[in-house]
């Protein structure tokens, strides 16, 4: 049962229902991409897998391998191993990026252990420049003052680092102009070829010509209305949600 | 949004005492002409000094309190409880073997041989109203450093210090510095020689140990022409069912060109009413810093500050004040410039949880027939729970066309946004919120010297655990 495995997901804010019976797998090692139009529940689901306490899951779970998702506190999932790459990353004045990835990866250690410095600088340089990152950005706060792609770079950055089982990916490529959309990609990949399950989340199939969906999942409603292969984000791209939505009205 | 705190604070070192019922001297209960006289006598001080300590108590008699700006709070300390002077009848033990063996454990849990050996230039620790080990490196002692308790200083050294006693501060400042001048026992007195720089650090602790007592130490700092020094205190009390005051007076002279940084980190127990006054004279091209960490107690109001005497003069005021649940950190710093082509420089931070409160007052004054002077004050508010409070005070007077002034206040809160976020990657929520406290006040940390800001971060996780329910 290696994958993360989602049933008859129910989940309510302020007395409206989001997610409804929704169902989803993702294994271990295969990319699954989400689309769909706005509002149809795509960023709910990140959020509540991520255990975000202003959702109200009414029914259903979500296994990771072994371990029930929903109840658990958001920075228990982290440590279980499931990563979001945010959307809109906060900022934290005055944490340099260092000293927060670093504390994140304490977080993850027995108490009483410690990270051995000149290990950890290694390992974080050695991410950022294949992530096209300069060192000076070490010690500047977690993204205050960066751009959108420079946002999104820490996000990946974040991810290589912490090295999670499981990899959400919430919109990833919005506001990302070419390159570094290329790196983002890359830093995907290469999670993905280490064995890791990925959930992209994405409005625009070109993000899924640089990160190759195993599976492409319509969403529309609060369910998942349609599974295809990456032929369906093309068909998507091309002929809209409109037809998608009708099929689903009939159905 | 995140919940209100329930806040328990363990305050790990600090909270401990020992029931030391050998008190050799004793002034009882309350304050009175008798109190001052034992206290005096006790002190074999001469004449001109008792005659000081009396005044100031007729002072302190006739002042009422300053409720009609400051808190209501101050209302409920009770004078006529407070023990005024409590001594096991120690002389300062120059070597710690000779530090009576319940004192000296008191100390080793605060780790303060420890801190000597570390990296201390000089250190004196009190416990209650006397000093109970000062030692100094000897080196300085040839240099002709002086670092003594009030008492030697103003027999011994007359001629350096008498001068200056009090002129910073008078005992009719306020009511509470007229309280300190009538009973005022213990603390540092310090003069550093021309030209000489201290490399390392003179350090003092203050500790009070027995409930229902006020600690009224007394400090001055004399730097002579062109020399240098840091000054750093640290303070701890115990826990008590009951409040207990410490009131102190810092009076600080910064002659021609020479450097004083004063650093304060205080923890107090949060039933301590901490009521300090604090004032610098800054000479011509001298520099006066003060380093101020407000952690702890049950109410606060302390506002260091400089007089910039002298041409070219410049003062700072770099403060951090953390109000947790049922504190009031009332602090803030007052830069009055009288010369000019004088600068200052007031950065002040506060961080408010629970239904703490913290209110920054700020006085900048320049008057018009001034020229060039500066002032910059910066104060940044944080606010954790949705009960807490901040409240800022800021009175400018800066006049004439060449003087400028510049102020800029903020106040944030912590969303549940970024806490989420830093939850998402592993963090606790309090290892969250502790993170971002420091963060908050990470620039100003970085200003202050390696140990105190790990001491500082420290202090900072320790109250943000269990601020969050």
């Amino acid at each position: 049962m290696n994958s993360i495995e989602i049933k008859n997901l129910n989940v309510k804010i302020e007395d409206q229902s989001i997610l409804k019976d929704l169902c989803l797998t993702i294994p271990k090692g295969e990319v699954h991409a989400i689309m769909g139009p706005n509002g149809s529940g795509k960023s709910t689901l990140s959020k509540v897998l991520a255990g975000h306490p202003d959702y109200e899951v009414i029914s259903g779970s979500a296994k990771m391998d072994e371990t029930e998702l929903l109840g658990l506190e958001p920075d228990e999932i982290s440590r279980e191993g499931l990563f979001l790459a945010f959307q809109y990353p906060v900022e934290v004045p005055g944490v340099s990026i260092a000293n927060f990835i670093r504390a994140a990866l304490q977080a993850r250690l027995p108490k009483g252990d410690s990270i051995k410095a000149v290990d950890y600088y290694k390992k974080l340089y050695s991410k950022m420049e294949s992530l096209g990152i300069d060192k000076t950005f070490t010690s500047r706060s977690m993204n205050e003052g960066f751009s959108g792609g420079e946002k999104k770079r820490c996000e990946i950055l974040q991810m290589s680092m912490l090295e999670p089982k499981y990899c959400i990916l919430d919109e990833t490529d919005s506001g990302l102009d070419i390159d570094a959309l290329r790196v983002v990609s890359e830093g995907v990949n290469s999670m993905k070829n280490s064995g890791r399950g990925i959930l992209v989340i994405t409005h625009y199939q070109r993000l899924l010509e640089y990160i190759v969906p195993d599976k492409v999942h319509v969403m529309w409603d609060g369910k998942i209305v349609r599974t295809g292969d990456k032929n369906l984000a093309i068909e998507l791209e091309k002929n809209g949600y409109d037809w998608i939505k009708n099929e689903a009205v009939v159905a | 949004m995140i919940k209100p705190s329930n806040i328990e604070i363990d305050r790990e070192k600090g909270n401990f005492h020992y029931p030391t019922s050998s008190y050799a001297f004793d002034a009882g209960i309350g304050l009175s002409a008798e109190v001052i006289k034992y206290i005096s006598e006790v002190k074999n001080e001469e004449n001109w000094v008792l005659d000081h300590r009396l005044k100031a108590l007729s002072i302190f008699e006739k002042k009422p309190m300053p409720t009609h700006w400051a808190s209501k709070d101050l209302e409920n300390i009770d004078f006529d409880v407070i023990r005024y002077y409590l001594a096991q009848g120690q002389q300062p033990s120059r070597t710690w073997d000779e530090v009576p063996d319940d004192i000296k454990e008191t100390f080793e849990r605060l780790g303060i041989p420890e801190q000597e050996r570390k990296f201390l230039a000089g250190v004196e620790a009190q416990f209650d109203s006397e000093a109970a080990y000062s030692r100094m490196k000897e080196d300085l002692e040839k240099e002709g450093v002086i670092f003594v308790g009030p008492t030697e200083g103003l027999k011994d050294h007359p001629e350096i210090f008498r001068k200056w006693f009090g002129k910073v501060i008078p005992s009719s400042d306020n009511k509470f510095s007229a309280l300190n001048s009538a009973v005022f026992s213990g603390g540092s007195f310090i003069y550093v020689p021309p030209g000489v720089k201290l490399a390392q650090p003179l350090q003092a602790y203050f500790r009070i140990n027995a409930e229902n007592f006020g600690q009224f130490e007394r400090t001055l700092i004399i730097a002579d022409e062109g020399s240098e020094i840091t000054y750093m205190e640290g303070c701890t009390a115990p826990k008590f069912e009951t409040s207990t005051l410490h009131s102190a007076v810092v009076e600080l002279v910064a002659l021609k060109g020479s450097k004083i940084q004063y650093i304060t980190v205080q923890n107090w127990s949060n039933n301590v009413y901490n009521l300090v006054t604090k004032r610098a004279i800054a000479e011509e091209n001298a520099e006066v810093r003060w380093i101020d960490c407000n952690i702890g107690s049950k109410l606060t109001m302390k506002y260091p500050g400089v007089v910039l005497k002298g041409r070219k003069s410049r003062g700072e005021v770099l403060s951090i004040a953390l109000a947790n649940d049922g504190q009031h950190q009332d602090t803030g710093a007052k830069m009055i410039h009288s010369a000019s082509e004088t600068s200052s420089n007031v950065i002040a931070k506060s961080i408010s949880i629970g239904n703490g409160r913290s209110s920054y007052r700020g006085l900048v004054q320049i008057p018009g027939h001034l020229k060039n002077c500066k002032n910059n004050t910066e104060c940044d508010a944080l606010l954790i729970n949705s009960e807490s409070q901040t409240d800022t005070y800021p009175a400018i007077a800066v006049k004439g066309d060449d003087n400028s002034v510049q102020h800029e206040a903020s106040v944030s809160k912590v969303s549940a946004e970024q806490i989420f976020y830093m939850q998402q990657r592993g963090l606790s929520e309090a290892e969250a919120m502790s993170m971002y406290v420091n963060g908050f006040v990470n620039d100003l940390i970085r200003e202050f010297p390696m140990e105190y800001s790990v001491e500082l971060k420290r202090l900072i996780d320790l109250e943000m655990e269990g601020s969050v329910g």
